[in-house]
């Protein structure tokens, strides 16, 4: 089952973070990297450029509306995304809640949908 | 057939053989296997246009041992320049059976590489991925796309299988009797898993996947060459030539789903459908029952109507009913209250349904309510009907699933 790890942070308390514990935080994600790519699991996985490098589109009636800034007005921000390929969802909740930016603000996880299907 | 398709049956069927040959000889599973993959990949390039050589086999065992001579060779280099020491006569790299050796044990180890694979400390994906590989004898590259994931991810995967095989200690032996029977009921689910990957796979850049369908087929053809009067393999066998033959039926050149009843059944396979149900019939003659042979059976009513109307829903409720009574499991209960509402009516199907909602293992599945769904739009409920279809919908991970659940939900909006 593949599932994709959305990684929020707010952009303004990770910059004021010691450098420090940043390098930590970003230390402890390598390591999860590293197990999952050890055990099969992990697909891929990118960091995201500052929000304030977004740009939001919008077309109406045709017409191409562009802004600056990310989409949602909100502190927190997706920083990062993670795919894996595990075997239960109890797996993908426990690597989701080792993965350091839960801590300081949170993850989502969400299944992928494919394009297989059963006879109903 | 082409030459190509022909090349690749070849070497399919031969990768278990060989590598049992190997490993008889010089031990070492894990770097064993490495070189019959590699074995197998330089004949894929080269057989094509050099010709099927006259012994497939030993061209395979050549050149794998050959591999596997300079595995051995540079793994001793590299241990040496790591401890800087000098050359150890036990280093030696195996050498190839002498004129005057020993002729390999011509026995098939097709049967104990699947038991191997099937490890119970391997996770059930392991399995699967080992499986294709060591006994279907397809490549990393062929399982990562059937399964849509990187190829590094799937070697990884098979790599960290064959060193815990590895800590577990194998050889080429037949599990003990006590155990062997546990390990031929996970070998069969494997089985059944790989064609169930397969099977689903409708239409478009997935087709690759269909092939797991093929695959697992074959595999299980395999095993019951090797195990001719074990009712449960046929079993298995039959089945998934049963729910193959339906293949051609069951999508639309768009890929949506067609459900069992409204699929057009002159497209079904009848060469499948008559091998399925002769197999069938054969081992609920001969063999003590199964689950397998049991849902094979039902598969074989349903191939047995010509039209969705002429079902013999009695005795598909008859053949659940012994389903559930010895091998219980929430999915058995689901298609038993679908069968049960087509003989007896859609409230005696919906009060079979009841005690899964309480049940942790199937409660918050989609297909829980899409039968709900369906039992509530025969029993004439559209609004409730609906609503299950949209909470079916919401649910599933599957694109093709979603769909035919949002139009079934469509169908009962509003007039």
């Amino acid at each position: 089952m593949k599932y994709m790890l959305l990684i929020y942070q707010n952009a303004a308390a990770f910059e004021a973070m010691p450098e420090p514990e940043r390098h930590a935080l970003m230390d402890e994600a390598g390591a999860i990297v590293n197990e999952l790519s050890g055990s099969g699991e992990w697909v891929t996985g990118e960091g995201l450029a500052h929000p304030s490098t977004a740009r939001t589109v919008r077309v109406r009636d045709g017409v191409p509306a562009i802004t600056d800034g990310p989409f949602l007005e909100a502190k927190e921000q997706l920083a990062g995304i993670c795919l894996f390929d595990c075997e239960t969802l109890e797996r993908a909740t426990d690597i989701a809640a080792r993965w350091p930016d839960a801590r300081h603000w949170a993850v989502e996880l969400r299944p992928l949908m494919h394009a297989s299907g059963a006879e109903m | 057939m082409t030459s190509e398709g022909r090349i690749e049956d070849v070497l399919r069927g031969q990768a278990p053989r060989v590598l049992g040959t190997l490993v008889r000889r010089y031990g070492h599973f894990d770097a064993c296997e490495d070189a019959v993959q590699e074995a197998l990949i330089a004949a894929a390039l080269q057989w094509p246009g050099a010709g099927v050589p006259e012994s497939p086999a030993g061209w395979l065992i050549t050149v794998a041992t050959r591999r596997l001579t300079d595995a051995v060779r540079s793994d001793a280099a590299r241990r040496r320049r790591e401890e800087g020491r000098v050359a150890d006569p036990t280093d030696a790299p195996p050498r190839p059976a002498q004129p005057g050796e020993p002729a390999p044990a011509d026995e098939d180890d097709t049967l104990t590489l699947l038991f191997l694979c099937c490890h119970p400390d391997l996770s059930p994906a392991s399995r699967i991925a080992l499986t294709l590989r060591v006994v279907g004898g397809l490549t990393t590259a062929e399982i990562a796309a059937a399964f849509l994931v990187p190829e590094a991810t799937m070697a990884q995967r098979i790599s960290r299988a064959k060193s815990r095989l590895q800590k577990a200690g194998v050889t080429l032996d037949m599990p003990p009797e006590p155990e062997r029977s546990d390990r031929l009921a996970a070998a069969l689910h494997v089985l059944y898993l790989i064609f169930n990957e397969g099977y689903t796979a409708t239409s478009g850049p997935h087709l690759q996947r269909a092939e797991l369908a093929r695959e697992a087929i074959r595999l299980a053809g395999v095993v019951h060459t090797l195990l001719p009067d074990d009712g449960e393999v046929s079993g298995l066998l039959a089945l998934m030539l049963l729910i193959d033959a339906r293949r051609s039926a069951r999508a639309a050149a768009d890929g949506s789903l067609i459900p069992l009843a409204e699929q057009d059944r002159p497209l079904w396979d009848k060469a499948g459908i008559r091998a399925g149900s002769a197999l069938v019939t054969e081992s609920l003659r001969s063999a003590p029952l199964g689950p397998y042979q049991l849902q094979a059976a039902i598969a074989a009513v349903h191939a047995e109507a010509p039209r969705a109307s002429d079902t013999d829903w009695a005795q598909i409720v008859a053949l659940y009913e012994l389903l559930e009574r010895s091998w219980p499991n929430p999915m058995v209960t689901l298609n038993h209250a679908v069968a049960v509402a087509m003989l007896r009516g859609p409230e005696a199907g919906l009060e079979l349904l009841e005690p899964l909602a309480a049940d942790d293992r199937i409660a918050d599945h989609h297909r829980l309510d899409a039968v709900r769904g369906h039992l509530l739009e025969q029993a004439g409920d559209r609004e409730g009907a609906r609503s299950q279809y949209l909470r079916a919908a919401r649910r599933t991970t599957s694109l093709p699933e979603r769909a035919y659940l949002e139009g079934r939900a469509a169908r009962l909006t509003g007039a």
